[in-house]
C-alpha cells in the first residue's frame, strides 16, 4: 500500500470527523460538561488539596474528552447511511481507525491542554517536566481515543446504544484510577485493581510530570500505555473488520 | 479492453448464498446495466465492486488493479453511488463536494472550478452554501452524484440512482449519466426502472437469486423472448378465448378491458383475428401488435424470484 495515498485517507477521515462531530450534543455532554462535573462533585466543599489532585483531575479530563468523539462516530455514519459511502471513497478500515482515533486524539489533547494553561494561570500549579507532561497528553490522548473507537466497533446504527456502552466502561475506570486516592496511599486489591486500568499509568505520568511522586517509573507508565493502544486498536480492527464481511 | 473485470465473485451471509458465481466484465466506454429483482444480489454485487464487502471467493479489476488487494490504488478511479447512500447532511452542498473531491487528492482550486461547474449543471448552483439537512431527497441524491463524479472518474458505479426520485432530478441524473459517459466515464449502474436500462446501457446482466441469468446487449435480450410479441385487441362485444383459436396464436389473456393475445407471427395473427370477428359479427375497438420489451425479457428471466 502507497504510505502518501494511506496518510492522505487518514487525514481527510479525520478532517471529516473534526468538522461534523466535535459540536455533536454528546460531545459536548459527555467529553466537556461531565469531566468538569465530576471535578466539581468531588472537590467543591472538601478540604482538598488542588495541587495534589491536579494530575488526577488532568487525567480524568483527558480520558473524557478523548474517548467521547470515537463512540459517536460509527453508529452515526451507520444511521445516516454516509458509511457505505465513506467505505467506498479511497480508504481503507484502518484509515477509518487510525482517522477516528486521531480526531478523538486531538480533541482530548486540546481541551485539556487548555485547561492545563488555565489552571497553571490562575493556580500557580508546579511544573518539573514538561517534556513528560507532553509525552503524557499525547500517549493519554491516543490511548483512550483507541478507547472510544473500540467502544464504537459493535454493530449498531443507534449512537445512543454506545454512547450508554461507553459509559458503563468509562465511568467505572474513573474510580479504579488513582484520581481520587493517590496511588501511593492504595494496597492490596484496590491496588490491584488500579493496575488493571491504563488511566492509571496516565495519572501516574502526570503526577511524575508536576510533582516528581510517581509510584511507576514513567518508562513503565509510558509502555503500558502503548501495548494498550495496540491492544485496543487490534481489537476495534478486528470487530470491524468482521463487520465488514458480514456486510453488516 | 474490460475496465471493470469481476470473476466468480461469491458472497454467503450464513446460511444464505446471496451471490453465486457471478462474473462481469464492463468493456471501457459503455453503460453498463445491472438489473434483478429485490433481493436476487445486485447489490451485494456492487459492494464487492466497490470494494465495500470483501467477497469469499473470487476476484475484482478495476482497471486491472485487484481493489481487494489495493483497494487505495483502485478506487481512486471510481466514483460511487451506493444504494440509499447520502452526504454528510451536517456539511454544506459545497463543503461535501470540495472534501470529497479532497479524498480525492484534487488541489482545492481545481476542486473548486469543478464543483462550481458541477453544481450548475445539476441545479444547485443557488443552495451551494446551505446545508444539505435542508434539502429535499432529490436535491439529495444530485449532490450524491456531484460527489462521486467530481474528479471525474474513469469508473462511475450507481446502485439505483434514480430510485423515489421526482421527474426532474430523475432526468438531471439521467443526463449527467449520459454526460459524463460522453466525458470518458464507463458506467455500471443498477436500477428497477428496465425502460431506463433500456434506454441508457448498451450491455445489461440480470442477476437472480445470486446467479447471472443473462448478458446481453438490451436488443438481443428482446429478440431472445421474440415469442412473447403480442397483439392487443378490444371488442365492442364481450368475447370467449374460443374466439382466439385461430392460426398464429399462442395464447390469450384478459388484460383490463383488452386481450392480450400472444403470437410468433403478429401479421399472420392479427389477419386471421380480424377474419374470425367478422365471421363472428363482432366489432373490433382497437387492434395494436408490441414488440417484445426487455420488461418481459426481464419478467420471464427472474420469473419465480
Amino acid at each position: 500500500m502507497d504510505p502518501r495515498l494511506f496518510a492522505r485517507s487518514v487525514a481527510i477521515v479525520a478532517e471529516k470527523n473534526m468538522r461534523i462531530y466535535y459540536f455533536k450534543g454528546p460531545v459536548v455532554v459527555f467529553g466537556l460538561l461531565f469531566p468538569l462535573l465530576m471535578f466539581l462533585t468531588f472537590f467543591i466543599g472538601r478540604s482538598l488539596d488542588l495541587v495534589l489532585f491536579f494530575p488526577g483531575f488532568l487525567g480524568m479530563m483527558l480520558f473524557f474528552t478523548s474517548s467521547s468523539v470515537g463512540p459517536l462516530i460509527t453508529p452515526w455514519e451507520k444511521r445516516d447511511k454516509t458509511y457505505e459511502r465513506l467505505l467506498s471513497l479511497p480508504v481503507v478500515l484502518d484509515s477509518l481507525i487510525v482517522g477516528d482515533v486521531l480526531a478523538g486524539a486531538a480533541f482530548g489533547a486540546g481541551i485539556t491542554s487548555i485547561v492545563w494553561v488555565a489552571s497553571s494561570a490562575l493556580l500557580h500549579l508546579p511544573l518539573r517536566d514538561p517534556v513528560l507532561l507532553a509525552v503524557g497528553i499525547v500517549l493519554g490522548a491516543v490511548t483512550f481515543a483507541a478507547l472510544g473507537t473500540l467502544l464504537a466497533s459493535p454493530t449498531t446504527d443507534n449512537p445512543s446504544n454506545i454512547m450508554m456502552l461507553s459509559s458503563l466502561v468509562r465511568l467505572p475506570l474513573i474510580f479504579i484510577s488513582g484520581i481520587f486516592i493517590p496511588l501511593s496511599q492504595l494496597t492490596g486489591w484496590m491496588w490491584a485493581a488500579t493496575s488493571l486500568s491504563p488511566l492509571t499509568y496516565l495519572v501516574d505520568l502526570f503526577h511524575a510530570a508536576f510533582l516528581g511522586d510517581e509510584v511507576h517509573s514513567p518508562w513503565l507508565d509510558s509502555l503500558v500505555l502503548i501495548i494498550v493502544i495496540l491492544i485496543f486498536w487490534l481489537c476495534a480492527r478486528a470487530i470491524q473488520q468482521r463487520n465488514l464481511i458480514k456486510g453488516i | 479492453m474490460d475496465i471493470i473485470e469481476a470473476h466468480h465473485l461469491r458472497k454467503a451471509f450464513g446460511q444464505v448464498l446471496a451471490v453465486d458465481d457471478v462474473s462481469i466484465s464492463v468493456a471501457e466506454g459503455e453503460i453498463f446495466g445491472f438489473l434483478g429483482p429485490n433481493g436476487a444480489g445486485k447489490t451485494t454485487t456492487i459492494r464487492m465492486l466497490t470494494g465495500v464487502l470483501s467477497p469469499d471467493a473470487g476476484t475484482v479489476r478495476i482497471r486491472g488493479v485487484d481493489i481487494h488487494k489495493n483497494p487505495l490504488e483502485a478506487k481512486y478511479f471510481m466514483g460511487v453511488i451506493p444504494e440509499n447512500g447520502t452526504v454528510y447532511s451536517d456539511l454544506t452542498a459545497e463543503q461535501n463536494i470540495l472534501w470529497t473531491g479532497k479524498a480525492y487528492g484534487m488541489d482545492r482550486a481545481s476542486c473548486k472550478k469543478r464543483a462550481d461547474e458541477i453544481l450548475a449543471r445539476l441545479g444547485l448552483d443557488g443552495r451551494r452554501h446551505d446545508v444539505v439537512r435542508t434539502f429535499s431527497k432529490g436535491m439529495r441524491q444530485r449532490i450524491s452524484i456531484a460527489c462521486a463524479i467530481v474528479h471525474s472518474p474513469k469508473v462511475l458505479i450507481l446502485d439505483e440512482p434514480t430510485t423515489g426520485l421526482d421527474v426532474y432530478s430523475r432526468r438531471l441524473v439521467i443526463d449527467t449519466v449520459r454526460q459524463m459517459n460522453r466525458e470518458g466515464s464507463t458506467v455500471l449502474l443498477t436500477t428497477h426502472n428496465i425502460e431506463e436500462a433500456n434506454t441508457l446501457c448498451s450491455n445489461i446482466s440480470i442477476i437472480n437469486q445470486g446467479k447471472i441469468v443473462a448478458t446481453e446487449s438490451p436488443e438481443k435480450l428482446k429478440k431472445t423472448f421474440d415469442t412473447s410479441r403480442y397483439i392487443e385487441i378490444a371488442f365492442e362485444q364481450q368475447v370467449g378465448p374460443g374466439i382466439f383459436a385461430v392460426e398464429g396464436v399462442i395464447r390469450a389473456e384478459p388484460w383490463g378491458d383488452k386481450w392480450r393475445v400472444y403470437s410468433g407471427n403478429p401479421d399472420r395473427a392479427v389477419k386471421e383475428l380480424v377474419a374470425a370477428a367478422g365471421r363472428a359479427n363482432l366489432t373490433i375497438v382497437s387492434i395494436a401488435t408490441s414488440n417484445p420489451t426487455l420488461e418481459e425479457a426481464f419478467v420471464q428471466l427472474t420469473a419465480g424470484a
